[in-house]
């Protein structure tokens, strides 16, 4: 009898785990603010540019022109395993056939058309936040991109992160996380917000993770160890970052610095993106990060470098 | 049997001397990074005179604006091929974040320095003329700095 209890307790836990995994879709109300979207594949190009898709897409060494062929292949190492970026280009391989509500469901809710999570490498916990109009025309504008039939490399992960269903759990817990409040709340701050949190994604790297990668919400942009290598990003709130805002400008504009040094790394890519959208746009950022509120650096000075 | 020992530890004590000032004589990188860094700094100074201009912090003057661009493109027009010599990368000595891919794509590497010349010396024919053409060829020189350091330099 006591047995038959435990068996039952377990099956129930068993249920409810895979209920709670569960893939959760967009709601249906999304798919009709979708389709009545219009595919403005102009507007899908700046969304590309801000949301960084390229940088993450293009093959490993590859110039991301105004054009790029984004057939996947760079290789993103972590904790949990090594990551390589997906076949996106409008092939067989890609997302060709890709339902617009398909690619909704993949760069918002992170499931793939047959069902499956996809790891928060790609970042869809911050694409989540994207506008119904931006998502349906990105979609419109990738559709006009080279297509390229290289197929997708599997993931390098082991157990029990191989578990795909157990990410179900992961976005229950770490799936939305939310912004700090902005001083000042401005136009120009809340466009800044919605450029760097909802399509830009910059907590990815700035912001510290818990043992499970959650974001640390409350060290918003306040720097985090590199995930892929030595080194730390940087603290961008208003706390370590001091530049001026037309120190800014020029940095989001050139990639240089106020010391004339130039952005390296992934950051170069992100500086070549923003280098494309309008000025009012990176205006926008730079007003954002002044209005984060300041988090003192977590590490000793001496190991904080931009 | 004494003389032995007094010249055996004469000459360790010799060698002990001679081996500090050795190493003393080689603190720091090796001149090749020295040099190379000395290059980017070059490179770096030329173009704040300019970027200053370009962001309204100093005066825009065309005699001055000229001189930096034209030091800029002759700096980065430099053979480079006696800089990046084997053995010098960040996995082989402290001192320099030169990735060891520098040595394994070499061709790239020396065509994203071609590149650099190639913006800097655009960069030159418009820097001179006024503030509008500074400020609008500033970019590619960035962009050319950023697309090396994206590729061969190790992030901090």
């Amino acid at each position: 009898m006591f047995r038959r209890i435990i068996a039952a307790i377990a099956l129930l836990g068993a249920g409810a785990g895979w209920w709670v995994t569960a893939p959760t879709y967009l709601p249906r109300a999304d798919e009709i603010t979708l389709m009545a979207a219009a595919p403005d594949a102009a507007l899908g190009e700046q969304v590309f540019w801000a949301a960084g898709c390229a940088s993450c897409h293009v093959p490993p060494d590859t110039a991301e022109t105004d054009t790029p062929i984004l057939s996947g292949g760079q290789a993103f190492a972590s904790d949990f395993g090594t990551f390589y970026a997906p076949n996106i280009t409008p092939s067989p391989e890609g997302i060709g056939g890709w339902t617009l509500m398909q690619f909704a469901n993949a760069v918002q809710a992170g499931i793939s058309p047959e069902g499956a999570h996809y790891y928060p490498a790609f970042p869809y916990t911050a694409y989540a936040k994207a506008r119904h109009e931006d998502i349906a025309a990105l979609f419109a504008f990738i559709q006009t991109l080279p297509a390229d039939a290289t197929p997708s490399r599997s993931h390098d992960v082991g157990f029990p992160f191989n578990i795909r269903r157990s990410l179900g759990g992961w976005k229950l817990l770490f799936g939305e996380p939310d912004g700090p409040e902005l001083q000042p709340l401005s136009p120009s701050t809340e466009r800044g917000a919605y450029l760097a949190e909802a399509l830009g994604h910059c907590t990815e790297c700035h912001t510290a993770r818990n043992a499970l990668g959650g974001l640390n919400t409350s060290l918003w942009m306040a720097g985090a160890p590199n995930p892929s290598g030595k080194g730390r990003t940087p603290n961008i709130t208003p706390a370590a970052l001091d530049w001026s805002q037309v120190d800014l400008m020029a940095y989001f504009t050139t990639g240089l610095t106020p010391d004339y040094d130039s952005a390296g790394g992934k950051m170069a890519s992100v500086v070549q993106n923003l280098a494309r959208l309008p000025e009012a746009d990176r205006m926008a950022l730079v007003d954002y990060l002044k209005a984060l509120p300041p988090i003192a650096n977590q590490q000793p000075a001496s190991e904080q470098v931009r | 049997m004494k003389l032995k020992r007094v010249l055996t530890m004469t000459g360790l004590a010799f060698g002990l001397v001679a081996g500090t000032a050795f190493a003393a004589g080689h603190d720091g990188p090796p001149p090749a990074v020295k040099a190379r860094l000395g290059l980017m700094a070059n490179f770096a100074y030329n173009l704040g005179v300019l970027g200053e201009m370009a962001k309204g912090n100093t005066d825009y003057n065309a005699d001055v604006a000229a001189v930096a661009a034209a030091n800029l493109a002759a700096f980065s027009a430099t053979d480079q091929s006696l800089l990046w010599t084997a053995g010098t990368d960040t996995g082989s000595i402290s001192g320099t974040r030169a990735l060891p891919k520098i040595w394994e794509a070499k061709a790239d590497f020396n065509s994203k320095s071609a590149d650099l010349a190639k913006a800097s010396m655009t960069f030159a024919a418009a820097a001179g003329t006024d503030l509008a053409g500074l400020q609008g060829a500033i970019g590619g020189v960035g962009a050319a700095c950023g697309a090396c350091h994206k590729a061969y330099r190790e992030p901090q």
